[in-house]
């Protein structure tokens, strides 16, 4: 495996991780998955992997879910290539991906197809120019389910439209500390945005890392939904900004920054909510020119010591504390 | 105890999470635990609410004969048991039933951005000719035209495949 998408670096990165497009498409001939039989489903992977066959620019591998092992499945939904639901369940369903992660489509989630493009840092436009390179390309393999008043039709009626997610993955400590996240949530809200933490389930952020992506899809068209996300994380990035100014001005929040970089050096077992809640102290600092480390080595620690991944990385099976101990050798090796 | 988060209010919520076997528990007041998005935790998963949305809409509609989706078979009536819409083909057979829901969702309830390239030339546009050949059919029948029905019917059945 060579290079993935999240190695890269760019604008905003000291706050703006990363940005996906998410586009939802379904097969005007078939009903929605839930609908469909087995034998059903593998006729739309066939048709859908043909498709993908097919395309110049972009090669996939195709992976029938049901062929894969636990760990590997739950590590594809660790990586944020597949959802959780799609991972909860494997009968019938697929995955495209290319080699280096960028782009990966689930066939038969709630829909018989759902595509991401992930980017490194802040590159909302060249994400939707290649998500809907893709799906041009897909769209004149395939019959997609359109109808002209109610745009691209969804099994779940959230994403009725456009059928697009676009979302910015965002680094808050200072805003986290400061207690602004709960405000920031019902404010993003109320201009028909969602905010939630990118790594467990619900508003509880490990790392203090979240998503902000559009809630509106009917309506409002693909690049206007863009340019609202764009102008709203431009606006939380600068808050994040001040409040970093005002938490640096404090020695705790230096100390608590160095503290945590010592930790990691050092420690013989790392679970991964602690691991966590250090490499955003250490990202904090590494931006701020306090300790030296490309803050591409912390999003990769982030995305690659999650249990099921680093389980996977070893030919054994490893317990609770085997992780853990592995976990921190791996961040020693890291930080050198 | 004191409320984790504001560490002002009495903290009323309790809250164990176990995720990939690790357990966190969790302290708040009734506010922060809802500011916080932990509300949801007791709140109903999203097919309950789209059943709730559509469940208000529905009760007027109670004894009119069930219209079926001539693609996955669905009934508006399915779809507000299960929550969920069967087929792209639903939406056009039950688009006025839908609507305020969408319109709940969103809104607003008209399409306004990409439209597939190939959409307009030929092979897509189906839909829109079946629903307006579909309000041509009531209307015949209505009228008792019925050798204009039969024909509309036929051409129905030529555009969805045959099971109007």
């Amino acid at each position: 495996m060579g290079a993935k998408w999240y190695l890269g670096t760019g604008v905003q990165n000291d706050v703006i991780i990363s940005t996906s497009i998410h586009l939802v498409r379904n097969l005007r001939e078939f009903p929605f998955p839930h609908m469909l039989s087995l034998q059903d489903k593998l006729k739309v992977n066939a048709i859908i992997k043909e498709a993908s066959d097919s395309l110049e620019d972009y090669s996939f591998n195709y992976l029938e879910m049901k062929t894969l092992s636990q760990y590997e499945v739950v590590s594809l939904a660790e990586r944020h290539l597949v959802s959780p639901e799609f991972a909860s369940s494997r009968d019938g369903r697929a995955l495209l991906i290319t080699d280096d992660e960028s782009v990966s489509v689930m066939l038969n989630e709630d829909d018989h197809i759902r595509f991401q493009v992930m980017y490194a840092a802040f590159s909302l436009d060249e994400a939707y120019k290649t998500a809907n390179k893709i799906d041009n390309a897909l769209s004149s393999k395939l019959n997609f389910a359109f109808d002209e008043r109610i745009g691209y039709l969804t099994q779940d009626p959230t994403i009725i439209g456009t059928g697009m997610k676009a979302s910015v993955s965002l680094h808050l400590p200072g805003l986290v500390s400061l207690m602004q996240i709960p405000k920031l949530i019902s404010t993003v809200q109320k201009l028909g945005l969602t905010l939630r933490g990118s790594y467990g389930e619900g508003a509880s952020a490990k790392g203090d890392m979240f998503q902000l992506s559009n809630s509106i899809t009917l309506g409002i068209s693909e690049k206007a939904a863009i340019e609202n996300l764009k102008s709203i994380a431009l606006q939380i990035a600068a808050q994040e900004r001040a409040a970093r100014e005002e938490l640096l001005k404090l020695t705790v929040t230096e100390d608590k920054i160095f503290r945590a970089y010592g930790v990691l050096k050092y420690a013989r077992l790392i679970d991964t909510d602690e691991l966590m809640d250090l490499l955003s102290l250490v990202r904090l600092g590494a931006v701020k020119g306090l300790i030296n480390i490309d803050t591409a080595k912390i999003e990769g620690m982030m995305i690659n010591l999650q249990p099921a991944t680093i389980s996977l990385s070893v030919d054994r099976p490893l317990d609770r504390n085997g992780r853990d101990a592995l976990r921190a050798q791996r961040v020693r090796e890291m930080l050198g | 105890m004191l409320c984790q988060n504001c560490k002002k209010n009495e903290a009323n919520m309790h809250m164990k999470r176990i995720i990939n076997g690790s357990a966190t528990e969790v302290h708040l007041c009734t506010d922060c635990a809802r500011s916080l998005g932990y509300g949801d935790a007791f709140s109903l998963g999203f097919s309950d609410l789209f059943s709730d949305l559509l469940g208000r809409s529905e009760k007027s509609l109670n004894g009119e004969r069930a219209l079926r989706c001539s693609l996955c078979g669905k009934s508006f009536n399915d779809i507000v048991e299960s929550g969920r819409v069967g087929c792209a083909e639903c939406y056009v057979t039950f688009y006025d039933k839908l609507l305020p829901t969408l319109r709940k969702i969103h809104g607003k309830t008209t399409h306004q951005g990409k439209i597939p390239t190939d959409f307009t030339e030929n092979k897509s546009n189906s839909v829109r000719d079946i629903d307006e050949l579909k309000k041509a059919l009531k209307e015949a029948i209505e009228k008792e035209e019925f050798e204009l029905a039969a024909t509309l019917r036929d051409e129905i059945n030529a555009l969805s495949g045959g099971a109007f």
